[in-house]
């Protein structure tokens, strides 16, 4: 497809600025020479040029309300359109930030219930809206732990991280100058508690644990992992990437988790929008609460303020006070979901999840074979032995499909890794088909390898080159922007 | 009301198919005693109509200004009826990261031509596909500087926007690096001899921004061989992204990166976020920089496609070794100014050009008023700075007519006590001009 | 398969080869065992020439389109030379890691460094582990 620049004709028009009610001032008078640019270089369309270049382009994009979209690890829940339309309201789209509280009230009020409630359904102390996204939200949460140490005066300079944990993980540790060291996973994919045991000292600040972890299983030993952290005086960091798993079933604090950072575009229904806006607040128990951002939205009386003083406070990680509009979202679906509706969410979503695993588990080698929580993980290996095709082909056969492959080589410590997260939103007939496409693509890897080496063959584009992309970069248009 | 479509038949089926009869077997793992044994307390579900009616009455319980003369890192300007709709299409609103590209197509493209008219609007040889907002970026560019160099300090001047100046001390902070502030002059540009003496062979990068927190037009060229004779990296930032359309690209004057707050470009006001961070570089730093980028390439056939390039830099690759831990970012925030610069083309110098008009005009009209005064000389955009009788008084005055006033310096900057940052854009008439300074004289 | 590992190299447990130029400089690069496991790659961070560096320490950066590894120095001393056609044509390791690939040449601090590593045979066999 033509790239919008090369749709540009000199003298097209979108848009039409009005004219000036006011007197005009020459920029070159207002603005010395040397400071002002020369032509802006932009596309020359018109208005029907632009509307057809982006719907075309959409039409070349896959979202969640078009088909299955079981990435693993990012929880492609359907996104409820009531949700979308609270979030367009006036009142909260046109609001500054910086308008007067009295002027906020409605926007404040829903951000410090939005905050109780994830408190009361995480069973944390306390929660801040600031971080823009779910890794935003652990580099805010490992601050935090690095401050309570700095205030005990505690110099601790290592953080642990399971060898199965998302990369952003080890760079959220590293971020606050932490060593990080890296935790073996045992044969039951959880974490192996004798070199846990070996590492954890007290120069070690903490472990950072994605439970369920990244292969979907809960860990089985979490009381004794607790244990051996917190004897040593370490905090317990939790990855609430996977909290879909067990809202309304159990709580990360009544676990004992001292943190957990979550990702409301996942577990919460927000929609992705092609890699964002997130959200990505952060609860934390009673020791950390000094630590939390600032500013926060306290209740005085039956007003809200902002609060800036808080001393021991990390500071602030972004401007303002967080993704707004996205945590109107968050609340609008915890808001129509209550207790029961989100408890039945994460309850079925880890019924999709194992209904996946016992029908797929005579066609696919599972990674581990228990009941799993929210998302099952196969490996491919028992493909690449038979026929020599591998994960990447199968995920590339889905999409002929019309199914979004699932998450792939990750985690890392199971070979040719498909991580397959179905969410709750999905039927049992999107589930069978998806699981019959499965199947009849274990039979096209033993008949026709060939065939999945070369697909997708239906896509507007075939395999692309990553390697010439990467040996000689083209990431501007050489042709200039019109 | 929930979205679950199981039927109890559909439950009971697939239960079986489990080899589970109870659901709460899926949940053994978990020890007894932790299993909530009781709903969580949370207000009662609602239908679809009455958490509309909710969101609604909340929604209204804010109060909109009927004109705005406040900016400060967030910028009131229209955004054409397109923007909404091209972003709302569902298979760009409730994508995920286009990780499959073949299947992705159409946000890679979409990608690459903003990467192209960044880098074209900014100077700059590659742009990310964005970054959390303005101040992150600014911060993860420092960050990037200190661990490209082995350096540990930070030298930013303190006409930058006060709330990223804190963003970037956190973000020093926690990395173990010094954060050094510098002044700014009489006409409130930034100062550039203590800049100078501050910058040292230690230094990784120096943060400016232009036009600044005071809306002053920087002269970044006029510092660049002083950052360079450093080795240090120059990192420009700048306030309204309009400004863009008539200002003079900072990384043709040298700016090492370029990084700021993409709001203005088609995205609301929305009380704060999501924004859209932009962050540009040199050629030199493109293996170097945060973010998802999107290069062009082919595929067997020979036929043009779009892929995430360059990924080694990133964390799900390099791990604790990146510079940078961004996973999501603002991708539709990005695709919404995508829409709005292809909508407004070479217009967007016009909108720039009627900014100025507006912001020129607005201040002329406040500094006739009794007892005002103009702070700074500098040259100025849409935004500047005046020195008033009583601050609070008079943006209290404004809002009684339902003006939004002036961003109050005194709480940032003691020696600019009763000093306002006023902002006109293009939404600010010359009627509401008019009925401001009525109330205000 | 592995190009043979040249008989008049030395190697590292972390896959580099040195080669002894005889004059107290050492050629090194990475092996082809090694090229091999990165697959296609697409950028090499070279050193700067001047750079002091030491045995076993961080040199150079390479990466493929999924995978970023560091190159240890074989041998301490000072980067005398890179190979700046890397720079174009990182492909030229997957190639001919042994002799087109080569990174760059170290002047020695300590000629003793080259007793610490393995020869060819050593090699063989801790990539056939």
């Amino acid at each position: 497809m033509k790239l919008i620049f090369e749709k540009s004709q000199p003298g097209r028009q979108a848009t039409t600025i009005p004219a000036s009610d006011v007197p005009a001032v020459q920029a070159s008078k207002a603005i010395p020479a040397h400071l002002l640019r020369d032509e802006v270089e932009l596309p020359e369309v018109a208005e029907v040029d632009i509307v057809r270049h982006y719907t075309n382009l959409s039409r070349r994009n896959f979202g969640v309300d078009l088909g299955f979209y079981p990435l693993g690890s990012c929880t492609m829940k359907y996104n409820p359109k009531v949700n979308e339309e609270a979030a367009k309201l006036p009142g909260f789209t046109q609001q500054h930030p910086y308008a007067p509280a009295e002027w906020s009230q409605g926007s404040m009020q829903m951000m410090y219930e939005l905050r109780q409630m994830l408190s009361e359904i995480l069973g944390m102390k306390d929660f801040t809206l600031q971080p823009a996204a779910g890794a935003h939200g652990e580099l805010t949460g490992v601050m935090m732990i690095k401050k309570y140490f700095d205030r005990l005066g505690q110099k601790r300079t290592k953080i642990l991280i399971p060898d199965a944990a998302h990369g952003t993980n080890p760079a959220s540790g590293a971020l606050c100058g932490f060593q990080t060291v890296e935790v073996r996973s045992n044969a039951e994919g959880g974490v192996d508690l004798d070199h846990l045991r070996e590492l954890m000292t007290e120069d070690v600040a903490g472990l950072m644990l994605t439970n369920p972890n990244t292969v979907g299983l809960f860990e089985r030993n979490l009381e004794q992992v607790m244990e051996i952290v917190k004897s040593k005086g370490g905090i317990m960091y939790c990855d609430g990437a996977n909290a879909n798993a067990y809202i309304g079933t159990n709580r990360p604090g009544d676990l004992g988790f001292d943190v957990i950072q979550l990702n409301l575009h996942k577990t919460f229904s927000t929609p992705h929008g092609c890699g964002g806006p997130g959200s990505g607040p952060v609860g934390v128990s009673e020791k950390l609460v000094d630590f939390l951002p600032v500013p926060r939205v306290v209740k005085k009386g039956d007003a809200y303020e902002w609060e800036y003083d808080a001393p021991d406070s990390i500071g602030r990680v972004k401007a303002f006070y967080g993704n707004f509009n996205v945590m109107i979202k968050a609340y609008t679906y915890i808001r129509s979901l209550g207790a029961a509706g989100l408890k039945r969410a994460s309850e079925n979503a880890v019924l999709n999840a194992n209904y996946i695993k016992e029908k797929l588990r005579d066609h696919y080698q599972l990674a581990f074979d228990r009941i799993c929580m929210h998302e099952v993980v196969f490996s491919g290996e028992k493909q690449v032995k038979e026929s020599g095709v591998h994960t990447a082909d199968i995920a590339k056969r889905l999409l002929d499909y019309g199914v979004h492959p699932p998450t792939i080589y990750f985690p890392m410590i199971v070979p040719e890794a498909i991580m397959i997260e179905p969410n709750e939103t999905e039927s049992k007939e999107t589930l069978d088909d998806f699981c019959e496409i499965m199947i009849k693509i274990a039979g096209e890897a033993k008949e026709n390898p060939e065939m999945l080496h070369k697909a997708p063959l239906t896509m507007p584009v075939k395999r692309l080159d990553g390697v010439q992309a990467a040996r000689q970069p083209d990431v501007c248009f050489s042709g200039g922007c019109c | 009301m929930d979205y679950v479509p199981h039927t109890p038949e559909d439950q009971k089926q697939m239960m079986k198919t489990v080899g589970i009869s109870s659901i709460e077997e899926l949940f053994a793992d978990i020890p007894e005693k932790y299993r909530l044994k009781k709903l969580l307390d949370l207000p009662a579900p609602l239908t679809e109509q009455e958490v509309s009616g909710l969101m609604q009455s909340l929604s209204e319980n804010n109060r909109l200004p009927t004109a705005m003369m406040l900016g400060a890192g967030a910028y009131h300007h229209f955004i054409p009826a397109i923007v909404g709709h091209l972003i709302g299409r569902s298979e760009f609103y409730t994508a995920y990261t286009p990780y499959q590209a073949e299947i992705s197509q159409g946000i890679l493209q979409a990608i690459y031509e903003y990467q192209t008219m960044i880098a074209h609007l900014t100077g700059t040889k590659v742009a990310n596909a964005s970054m959390y907002d303005g101040a992150s970026a600014m911060a993860e560019a420092a960050v990037l500087a200190c661990k490209t160099l082995q350096r540990k300090k930070i030298v930013v001047s303190k006409s930058v926007h006060p709330e990223y100046r804190q963003t970037i001390q956190t973000y020093a902070w926690s990395n173990g690096y010094e954060v050094v502030e510098t002044g700014y002059q009489q006409d409130g540009t930034l100062d550039a001899a203590a800049l100078k003496a501050a910058v040292d062979d230690q230094t990784a990068a120096v943060l400016v921004q232009s036009p600044n927190f005071f809306g002053i037009i920087e002269d970044i060229a006029a510092i660049e061989s002083v950052v360079h004779a450093q080795g240090s990296l120059l990192v420009a930032g700048f306030t309204d992204a309009t400004s863009l359309g008539l200002l003079k690209p900072a990384g043709e004057q040298g700016a090492d990166m370029v990084v700021g707050e993409g709001q203005s470009f088609g995205n609301p006001l929305n009380f704060g976020g999501p924004y859209l961070g932009i962050f540009a570089s040199n050629e030199k730093l493109m293996r170097k920089i945060p973010g998802r980028i999107v290069g062009a390439t082919k595929d067997e056939d020979g036929t043009r496609g779009y892929v995430l390039t360059l990924q080694a830099r990133e964390q799900h690759i390099r791990r604790e070794k990146a510079t940078s831990n961004i996973c999501s970012n603002e991708a539709l925030c990005m695709l919404a100014a995508a829409v709005y610069l292809v909508s407004l083309g070479k217009n967007l110098k016009t909108l720039a050009e009627l900014n100025l008009n507006k912001a020129q005009y607005l201040k002329s009209k406040l500094l006739a008023l009794p007892g005002w005064s103009e702070v700074f000389s500098g040259p100025t955009y849409n935004e500047f700075v005046v020195r008033t009788p009583n601050a609070h008084v008079v943006n209290e005055k404004l809002q009684a007519k339902g003006i939004l006033g002036g961003y109050d310096l005194g709480r940032d900057y003691p020696d600019l006590k009763d000093c306002l940052v006023f902002c006109a854009t293009e939404m600010l008439s010359r009627e509401s001009i008019g009925a401001a300074i009525a109330s205000l004289a | 398969m592995a190009k043979p590992n040249p008989t008049d190299l030395k190697y590292t447990k972390e896959h580099e080869w040195a080669k002894d130029n005889g004059d107290g400089t050492v050629t090194m690069g990475i092996t082809d065992h090694a090229q091999e496991l990165l697959t296609d790659i697409v950028f090499v961070e070279l050193p700067a020439v001047g750079k002091q560096v030491e045995q076993g320490k961080q040199l150079a950066v390479v990466e493929s389109v999924k995978s970023v590894s560091d190159v240890y120095a074989s041998v301490s001393g000072e980067v005398i030379e890179v190979n700046t056609d890397l720079e174009n044509q990182p492909e030229l390791i997957n190639a001919d890691a042994f002799t087109g690939g080569w990174i760059c040449k170290i002047k020695m601090t300590n000629p003793a460094d080259l007793n610490a590593l393995m020869d060819a045979a050593a090699y063989d066999a801790l990539i056939k582990e």
